[in-house]
Parts: structure tokens; sequence; C-alpha cells
């Protein structure tokens, strides 16, 4: 049986596609055979982050109508073995996913990957409910300002309310905070929350800091995964994030305001 | 999202009996609306059993039927009606509200209303049958996130926190052994004596039998420190632990 993690948040533009497809990709590195699902069906962005939008012939929506099967439907990544995708189709909407539907495909992938990474939609309704429906763990991507950090507490009562393991009265949904687009420099300033303000609000284990980095920006337009940037911080970050994830003690990162060397500062650095 | 969208549960609630010993609608309404005057919180929509067992003469379906009426117009809610098996008038099946079976209704002898201005052919008794049913008290281990609501018909005691957002409502006291961020409603069926106990206090509104409090007034007096919410003479009272 493969283990279904969703990446979620409530707010859009955190970073849960850019985490899905890092992550994922993290984890087929170790060797895990993973798919990542975009559940936001009309509005996909996955194939992009992850470089092969033309590569995209059918998409879930067509797995789900039974107009494609699934082997026909899934991308292979050029880059990663062990890494695919399924993705969202861009001309319906959301109302296309049935519980059916979704429970059908997931249970079908679950024979033949490990992992499964629903990338959910933002917000809280049909879409985003959907793809945390299934899941056995949940990643919710948050940024250190308030408005992210209200909407990730949101989506935590969803996921402890409205998920099958909570339906079923199962163990419920571990949960793991993911934050994104840490600014050392602004935290230290007091226009950004730290990371121990957003844990304190959240209450939840810490599975991740992810530096603000222009290397997201350049991978994602590259169609790059971000961890496959070593030499960036946000690709150190996300590396220690699965390590964690896979159960590995790591020490946090970039955490700290670094101090600038002269020659730096004389260049502006 | 499961097969059943619904539960069926068994459940026993407070309500007033209404027992009659002779009939006189506008004798019966006169006296109800004084009783209501007197405390109309307490009657406000608040369910209400008709019972015809202790009267002393037959009553008419055209009479019933307009008392129910009476009594919905006073802002009560007819649930039901009870009378003596034995004498069950013959027009029993036809009446718009349940049948309830018989109990052992434990009276409280409530003060008559003011016995000598009472037409001496008219006595409302009012029963309640149960005056205060001990509920539960409900035990919350989770963090109650935003967009959650949290009712209990007894105390609730919260061993996480309460997000900003989420919303805690009780008829008895509210415990939080964790930051309270969100709203607070100890005593809402009106129990005056409720309060409310957080360990850190940073809540949006806090409020006791409706006498509330929000953020901004919080703030000047306890802050993000342990703290207990009760209520003196209609004015709330909030202090450190």
């Amino acid at each position: 049986m493969a283990k279904i993690i969703v990446v979620t948040s409530g707010k859009g533009g955190v970073g849960k596609t850019t985490s899905s497809a890092a992550i994922g990709t993290g984890i087929a590195m170790k060797g895990h055979k993973t798919v990542i699902i975009d559940f936001d069906v009309g509005l996909r962005n996955l194939d992009l982050i992850m470089g092969c939008e033309r590569r995209v012939v059918y998409d879930f929506v067509n797995v789900i109508n039974k107009e494609a099967t699934l082997s026909q439907t899934l991308i292979k990544d050029k880059r990663t073995k062990d890494l695919f995708i399924l993705p969202a189709s861009q001309t319906r909407d959301k109302d296309a996913l049935t519980i059916e539907g979704v429970q059908e495909v997931l249970e079908a992938l679950s024979k033949e990957f490990d992992y499964i990474i629903c990338d959910s939609p933002a917000g809280i309704e049909k879409g985003a409910q959907m793809a945390l429906y299934f899941a056995d763990a949940a990643i919710v991507v948050t940024n250190p300002e308030v408005s992210s950090v209200r909407d990730s507490d949101r989506i935590l009562g969803i996921l402890q309310s409205k998920s099958k393991r909570a339906e079923e009265g199962k163990e419920p949904i571990e949960e793991h905070l993911l934050l994104t687009r840490y600014h050392p420099e602004r935290v230290a300033l007091g226009e950004m929350l730290s990371v121990s303000d957003v844990e304190d609000i959240l209450a939840i284990p810490l599975l991740g800091v992810i530096p603000e980095s222009e290397a997201v920006l350049k991978a994602s337009n590259q169609g790059t995964p971000v961890i496959l940037e070593t030499e960036s911080e946000a690709g150190l970050a996300y590396t220690d994030a699965v390590d964690r994830l896979m159960g590995e003690e790591k020490p946090f990162r970039f955490l700290e305001v670094q101090k600038k060397g002269f020659i730096k500062r004389l260049l502006g650095g | 999202m499961t097969d059943s969208g619904f539960q069926l549960k068994g459940s026993v609630v407070t309500t007033i009996l209404l027992e009659i010993r002779s009939f006189s609608l506008e004798g019966i309404v006169t006296q109800l609306e004084q009783k209501i005057a007197q405390v109309p919180n307490f009657f406000n929509q608040a369910p209400i059993i008709i019972d015809l067992s202790k009267m002393k003469r037959g009553i008419r379906i055209e009479e019933f039927e307009a008392l129910i009426q009476a009594i919905s117009t006073l802002g009560l809610s007819v649930i039901g009606w009870r009378c003596d098996p034995e004498a069950l008038p013959v027009w029993h099946a036809q009446v718009s509200i349940a049948l309830l079976p018989a109990s052992k209704a434990r009276a409280i002898n409530m003060a008559p209303v003011s016995s000598d201005e009472v037409s001496p052919d008219v006595v409302v008794k009012t029963v309640v049958e149960e005056k205060r049913v001990p509920q539960a008290t409900k035990v919350i281990t989770k963090p109650i996130r935003s967009g959650q609501q949290v009712y209990a018909e007894g105390d609730l005691i919260v061993l996480t926190q309460v997000s900003a957002g989420a919303e805690v409502l009780a008829d008895g006291n509210i415990h939080v052994y964790g930051a309270l961020r969100g709203r607070a409603l100890a005593g809402v069926k009106g129990d005056t004596e409720a309060r409310i106990f957080c360990k850190s206090m940073e809540a949006e509104l806090v409020s006791i039998a409706g006498n509330f409090m929000l953020s901004d007034a919080l703030q000047k007096i306890v802050w993000k420190d342990s703290a207990q919410v009760y209520l003196t003479d209609e004015q709330l009272e909030v202090v450190p632990l």
C-alpha cells in the first residue's frame, strides 16, 4: 500500500506546487516509486514546474471518466527515476472530480507506487477536500505571515474533521508543517512571523523551513524541481525536509540572519 | 462523505410541563403571560408539554387546538401532550402534536401567582420535570482550529489551544489549558454562575450568559497570561489567575 501525502495550505501562492514537485522528487531520489497528482483541475501548474507540459496528452479527469488508462496518462519524469506525474485537466473544473472516481484512481496507483503526493488546489472547497480526503499524511505549507497561518489553521481543522480517516474514526492524519518563503532578515526586523511564532499558533511538528530564494523562481521558470538545485539554500532545505519526512533527524538550517562579509557588503551582494 | 447523511441518537432534554387542572382558555393565557413576564428569557421558545391527566372534565379537540395555538403565540414551543391513558379522548389521533407517554413527573411547587387574583375555577401549575440535568463534561484533547465550533451541554475542557477564528460554547464552564485565541462563550443557556478559565488569555471574545467582552478590552486587563472570567451583577470580571 502506498502512503498518500497531501500538500495543502488553504491559502494560494504559498508554494504548494513547488513543494509537491520538490518533495515528490526528493522521495523518488531515495528510490521509492512516487507519483505526484495535480488536483488543481482547471489551473494546471504542476506539469510546468516539473517541465513536462509538452508531454501532457491525457489527464486526471480523463482517467476518472475512463477515457484513458492510467498507464497512458502517467508521465514519467525524465530526470528522476521512479518519479511519475499525473497532470490535471486545464479545460475542466473541480466538479469533474468525484469521490468514487478519485478513490478508484488512488487504489489503482496504490498497487504500483510507494508514495502518492496529492498537490492540493488553494481554498477549502471541493477540490481541496478531494485532495485531502484519502490522505495518510499532510504537509501544510505556510508562509510566515498571519493570513497564511490562519488559513493553515483552518485546513488543519478540515484535515481532522472531513478526511476519510476522521470520518471512519481511524488514527488521524499525521501533520507536518512546512514553512516556506522564510526571510530571516525580515523576521529579525519584526516584519515577518518567526518559526517559533508559527509553531506556537499551529502546534504541529515542523518538517522544514525553506528560505526565500531566487533559485525557487528560477527553477520554476525552467521547469526544474528546486530540490535538484543542490547549490541553492532552498534546494538543500527541501532535501532536509524529505529526510525528516523519511524519519531522519536533521538540524534546521538557514534560520539565522547570515552575517555578510566585508567584500560581500562592498559589492552590495 | 459517508454513505449516511445522518445519525439517529437518543437524547434527554429538559422541558416545561403545563399541567392543566381545569380548562379556561383565557384564564390559562393570562396566568401564563404573568409567569412569562417574570422570567422572559427562561420561557423564550422553551419546549413545553401540555399535560391533561389532571383534568377533571373532558375537553373538546377545538378547545385543545386553540390552547396549543395560544401557547405558541406566547412564544413557547409546544412539542407534545400527555394524557391519562385510561381517559384518552376519542380525538387523540387527530392532534397535530405528539402524544407522549405519562411519566412520574417530579412536581416542584412554585409560589402560586398572586393567588387572590386567580379566578377560582382555573388553576395552572407549572411543573418542571427536571430542573437541571447534570450534563457530562466534554473533554477535547486536540487543538480547536479556526472555523471549528465546539459546544458542550455541561462543562467544556480543552487540553490544548483554541485557535483564532474558532468558537467554544458551553452551558457550563469552559477551561482551556492552552492559549485561548478564539471566542469562548460560557453559560450560553443563561447560567450566570458559569466561568471561563484559560492558561493564556488571547481571546477575540469572551462571554458569560450573554455578557461579552472583546479583545481590545481584554488586552488592557490580562493578556497572554492565565486568567479567569466570571460575572458579578451583570458585569464581566476578568482577573489573572
